[in-house]
């Protein structure tokens, strides 16, 4: 283990999930944009 | 249980989406009568001319107001039923002018069919015993092909019809 | 049921237990019957787009509806169940053991589902059920039929018993232990495929078999269809959770990471097991005999299935994210590099994660109540089970088979064969995307599933969907090569591998990882909860139903069925 104990416990406690933040909030904003779209062709039909 | 901050982010922007998707769809529902078909009224499967929208004479396209149409339809395999022309030739194509209001009423005389005229969302499931009915406002001009979209045997496939709105 | 209060410290890790040779050939026996049924579905499934392409017929007078009841009924019932129930005993076996008597009553499973399945199969080859896998009354099959799917449906039961009685001997020799995560999510699953199949099962049993054989003269074909979706829709969770099985259990120690958290993936099984079954009107919203109300009430519950993907979304990139870290991933997006995409046994399930991005918004399209309307019976929600369906999960289908075949047989998975898996799920990726894509675009523009070559009297829209049909057909094509590939690889991996011990991945939380609540544990909590919301769900507009139903349906075979 070269990663000294206390970043170990810091990690531990707050492991840094800013990519898995911003992926899945992408995620999210596919699903939005998908469903408007369907939606949007719904209303026109 | 413990919630990483993010998790909690994320789920509450998540769970929100849903509510809102559910809230767009339930009042459009509920509030503008835009519920998919549902009106539960039934009829005798076994002889479905027992019911007035269905008798041969008034299959098909009826005017019934300025700009208002009933459509009646009876499926059975392999065809749509559309009544007769004044020359007596079956009818394969109806013409409604571009904004017309349309009541589409279907029922099957055998198996479970699925009327839909594609494109639009004049989608509903036609089965035995039921009177299928839809109202919608048929806005887009174009040629649009009525399919049967759900199995009824061998002949699926060769089951249509044409709706044309003109302008 | 004791819940367990004494916090007898249950170690993060747990003793995985060696599989013998005897126990290997049963579930071998599951797994292969998949392997073959996915060869003959998918020559199916290829013959099915050839004729849709409108540049082939079928010869020798078959039927291209007789094509697609196999391929539905092999693809979807088949080869999913024989699949997950040889995953599933495979995992108990490893993680709380079988007897020498369960592993009897297993066996006796297995033939019970091999009998049902060739009876169904000959009667489906002999044209006397051209129904499709749905069955939908009044189109009448061969009583055969019939008797086959509910014998299958039995064996499938008795499996899942065995699994209950393996885990309750388990909790027996550790009392106050936490199950074994992935015991607990087999439980789960079998659970919710028991009580979802007793639909079914009624309606085969009490409706079509004694009106197929003529001792009742007609059907309640509403309530038949509302038996079918009752089952239909857990039915497509139970093909996924054993995927979501090996994504939380399994693909963070082939990663080299841990489990991100034991009590998440507990609890988004736990919501699964809720929230599946009252959700099957969804499936019916364009009917004519359901209440719209009920509808939307179902279409409610449908919407709270999506969270524990959310959750597990949310999971699935933690586990990524953090396992980079670890070996020295920086900045926001770095660890995405240090997962192993050369190893076919994490990336075949990756892209089925990814799939499962469209999958999903596609599903919550289809589920929006009144927007169903768009896309209800049309080929969209073909691409869509293909993606759900025949790329989440099958993909991670095949990357479980990548180790737990040659585990099974004593063999090893050689770099070879990995760089042929690697190249396969490729093909199935380009295949599908073709496929997929060009069913979703059709369906948009109003084309019908399930439904043979036609230019419907030369419509201008149909012309249109025969281009989408065409490419359906490249992409189906190319699915071919990607199933042979596949099947070439197993029967390589189960014969002729070097010898040699393949690792059984199971991935441990972390040393220091919370305590998952014992009221996990709480199986009468989770089954009281679950029959209660199905009783919410379904009881008015099923009365409804009965009390409001118009006369019977009386049997209709060819040409309209069988």
């Amino acid at each position: 283990m070269r990663i000294q104990e206390d970043k170990k416990a810091s990690e531990k406690d707050k492991p840094d999930l800013k990519g898995t933040f911003v992926s899945v909030m992408l995620l999210g904003v596919f699903i939005i944009i998908t469903w408007v779209g369907a939606f949007a062709l719904f209303i026109s039909r | 249980m413990h919630l990483h901050k993010y998790e909690k982010i994320w789920l509450t922007f998540g769970i929100g989406s849903l509510v809102v998707f559910l809230f767009v769809v339930g009042y459009g529902a509920f509030w503008q009568g835009t519920h998919p078909q549902s009106h539960g009224v039934t009829i005798d499967p076994n002889n479905i001319e027992s019911n007035e929208a269905f008798k041969p004479e008034n299959l098909g396209l009826t005017k019934v107001d300025e700009n208002e149409y009933i459509v009646n339809i009876t499926a059975s395999a392999f065809y749509y039923d559309l009544g007769k022309d004044e020359e007596g030739k079956s009818v394969r194509t109806i013409r409604i002018p571009k904004g017309s209001k349309v009541l589409w009423q279907a029922a099957t005389k055998d198996v479970v069919h699925g009327f839909q005229v594609a494109g639009t969302n004049v989608n509903m499931m036609v089965e035995p015993g039921y009177v299928s009915s839809l109202e919608t406002v048929m806005d887009n001009p174009g040629t649009y092909t009525i399919v049967c979209n759900e199995y009824c045997g061998i002949g699926h496939h060769m089951m249509y019809a044409t709706v044309e709105v003109y302008e | 049921m004791q819940l367990a209060k004494k916090e007898t410290e249950s170690k993060a890790s747990f003793q995985a237990l060696a599989i013998s040779k005897t126990e290997s050939r049963l579930y071998m026996s599951y797994i292969s019957v998949a392997f073959i049924s996915l060869f003959i579905g998918g020559l199916m499934g290829l013959l099915q787009v050839l004729v849709r392409s409108g540049k082939f017929t079928l010869p020798a007078g078959i039927d291209y509806y007789q094509v697609l009841t196999v391929h539905g009924v092999i693809l979807g019932l088949v080869l999913t169940t024989y699949f997950i129930i040889g995953f599933h005993f495979s995992l108990m076996g490893k993680t709380v053991g079988i007897s020498i008597k369960q592993r009897k009553v297993a066996w006796i499973a297995f033939w019970i589902m091999v009998i049902g399945t060739v009876m169904t199969a000959v009667t489906i080859l002999y044209g006397e059920a051209s129904v499709l896998y749905t069955f939908y009354a009044p189109l009448r099959a061969h009583p055969a039929f019939y008797i086959g799917l509910a014998l299958v449906i039995i064996g499938s039961w008795i499996a899942g018993f065995v699994n209950w009685h393996q885990l309750k001997v388990w909790k027996k020799a550790h009392p106050g232990e936490k199950s074994p995560l992935l015991a607990f999510m087999v439980t789960i699953n079998t659970a919710m495929w028991f009580i979802c199949s007793l639909g079914v099962a009624v309606a085969v049993l009490v409706q079509f078999i004694p009106w197929s054989l003529g001792y009742a003269e007609t059907i309640n074909v509403l309530l038949s269809r509302t038996l079918f979706w009752y089952f239909g829709h857990p039915l497509v969770y139970f093909w996924l959770l054993p995927a979501y099985m090996a994504w939380y259990a399994i693909i963070p120690k082939i990663i080299g990471g841990k489990i991100f958290s034991d009590s998440l993936a507990r609890l988004s099984f736990v919501l699964f097991l809720f929230f599946s079954i009252p959700v099957g009107f969804h499936h019916q919203l364009t009917e004519p005999g359901i209440d719209p109300t009920w509808k939307f009430i179902q279409v409610v519950l449908t919407f709270m299935v999506i969270i524990p993907s959310l959750m597990t979304a949310f999971s699935m990139f933690a586990t990524f994210e953090i396992t980079g870290r670890r070996k020295g991933a920086k900045g926001l997006f770095g660890w995405f590099k240090k997962l192993p995409w050369r190893d076919v046994r994490f990336l075949a399930p990756f892209i089925g994660m990814l799939a499962f991005i469209p999958g999903g918004a596609g599903g919550i399209i289809n589920a929006s109540h009144q927007m169903n309307a768009l896309i209800h019976n049309t080929i969209w929600v073909t691409g869509h089970f293909h993606l759900t369906v025949a790329t989440t999960v099958m993909l991670t289908f095949f990357g479980i088979s990548y180790w737990l075949v040659p585990h099974l047989r004593g063999r090893k998975l050689t770099p070879q064969i990995n760089r042929l898996g690697i190249i396969q799920a490729f093909v199935w990726t380009v295949g599908m995307t073709i496929m997929s894509g060009a069913m979703h675009i059709q369906g948009l523009l109003g084309a019908p599933r399930r439904s043979s070559y036609s230019e419907y009297g030369g419509g201008e829209q149909a012309s249109e969907w025969i281009g989408y049909q065409l490419a359906q057909a490249v992409g189906g094509t190319i699915l071919f090569i990607g199933i042979l590939l596949m099947v070439y690889i197993f029967i390589k991996l189960t014969f002729f591998a070097p010898k040699g011990e393949e690792e059984f991945p199971i991935a441990e939380e972390e040393e220091d990882a919370e305590e998952t609540p014992a009221w996990f544990e709480n199986w009468k909590l989770w089954i009281g909860i679950t029959v209660a919301l199905i009783l919410a769900a379904y009881t008015v507009p099923v009365i409804d139903i009965v009390q409001h139903s118009p006369l019977g349906s009386v049997p209709f075979d060819f040409p309209i069925g069988r």
